[in-house]
């Protein structure tokens, strides 16, 4: 019997990434019908499917004890190869296919808008939130703040500044928690923000800014509108990085010294 | 040949990624500015210059067209690698400020969307290609 399990395992090992595409293709394919059999299509199949997989990372971390949910058992390894930045970004990338140039353009200034806002409200907002706990200097301020940002702000902006390492820690996980909120309640803000055309998920996007979480939340959304997310919150990131050291650091420096 | 559009999508990425990269080093960070959002243009002008050209063969189409349509599965394999232990664990504050901002910035997106709002349509146009892309998921 031990030999029939490790021959099994040494396959799903070897062949990790093919496991992967089986394993999400059930977790999907369950999903859709979960969506239609249980909700009557009131909450999207990728919803539901996103949804398991943040539970089974939750699972997979606690059976590891690694950072990469379940990517960490070895099985499943290929999750990790398959749900990665590499083939995420190809694949974001393939859905602006076929959109027209002008829809993007027409935009412009929103979008602008959209990623300055969107950084410095989310970098002001985690600040007072980590003065409201208890880290009151400007330095850890402008860390956890960059962590509300996304999970590569927070810690770029508090290695820049020279941060101790628990408030790093606490920025990634500010950062985690956004996408994770992101990924699972926009289907259920969208109507309420009037998400359903290009222009406000372009605005969404560079509102949000976090790539893992637009990219999910707005596939459980509409999966039409995915590439729009996607082009603002590109940007996001490497406008966190600039302003966090800096600008923001300095403000929120003059503020509470 | 399929691998015609996927070769294509693929050199889009790395060229959007590379003057990425170098926009970060020229502004002396060390973060991708913008990659993904330069590659998605270029595959929007490249391919709609050989779709009018009449060089954007269905079985080239389809080469680009299943990694969009297999966008969907990445996103629950991404969903299901996330750090989700280390999120939950990252104590008050990081749950706090991660929640607050959350609900900030949902609050803004209809307040930006009013800026500068164009009297043009504002409805998804269901293009061809949108639509040849519902293998569904």
């Amino acid at each position: 019997m031990t030999d029939f399990l490790g021959a099994v395992e040494s396959v799903l090992v070897k062949y990790s990434l093919v496991t992967a595409f089986a394993f999400v293709g059930t977790i999907v394919w369950l999903s859709y019908v979960a969506s239609q059999r249980i909700t009557k299509g009131r909450l999207h199949g990728s919803a539901i499917a996103i949804l398991i997989g943040l539970l089974l990372a939750y699972v997979g971390g606690k059976v590891s004890g690694g950072e990469k949910g379940l990517a960490d058992i070895p099985c499943l390894a290929g999750l990790g190869v398959m749900g990665g930045a590499m083939l995420r970004d190809l694949a974001i990338v393939a859905t602006a296919f076929g959109v027209r140039l002008d829809e993007f353009l027409k935009t412009g200034i929103s979008g602008v808008v959209s990623l300055l806002a969107g950084v410095l409200v989310s970098f002001f907002v985690g600040a007072i939130v980590a003065y409201g706990f208890g880290y009151r200097d400007a330095i850890s301020m402008t860390t956890i703040g960059g962590g509300a940002a996304t999970y590569i702000v927070g810690p770029v902006t508090g290695a820049a500044l020279g941060a101790s390492s628990e408030v790093k820690a606490l920025s990634i996980a500010a950062g985690l928690i956004k996408s994770i909120l992101v990924m699972t309640l926009t289907p259920l803000a969208a109507k309420w923000i009037g998400l359903d055309n290009p222009r406000s998920a372009l605005i969404f996007g560079g509102l949000m800014g976090t790539t893992s979480g637009v990219a999910g939340g707005l596939a459980a959304t509409d999966e039409r509108l995915v590439p729009y997310g996607a082009m603002t919150a590109t940007f996001y990131t490497g406008l966190g990085c600039l302003l966090g050291p800096s600008l923001v650091f300095f403000v929120i420096r003059m503020i509470v010294e | 040949m399929a691998i015609y559009g996927t070769a294509l999508l693929s050199l889009c990425l790395l060229v959007g990624m590379i003057v990425g990269k170098l926009l970060g080093l020229a502004m002396g960070i060390n973060a991708n500015v913008g990659g993904v959002g330069i590659a998605m243009l270029l595959l929007i002008i490249i391919s709609g210059r050989l779709q009018a050209a009449g060089r954007m063969l269905p079985p080239t189409k389809n080469g680009v067209l299943f990694w969009s349509a297999i966008y969907i599965p990445v996103v629950v394999a991404m969903s299901a690698s996330q750090n989700v232990l280390a999120a939950v664990n990252g104590g008050a504050v990081a749950i706090a400020a991660g929640f607050v901002v959350v609900i900030v910035s949902f609050a803004m997106v209809p307040l930006v969307s009013r800026i500068g709002r164009s009297t043009g349509v504002d409805s998804l146009v269901e293009t061809e290609d949108a639509a040849s892309k519902g293998f569904d998921v």
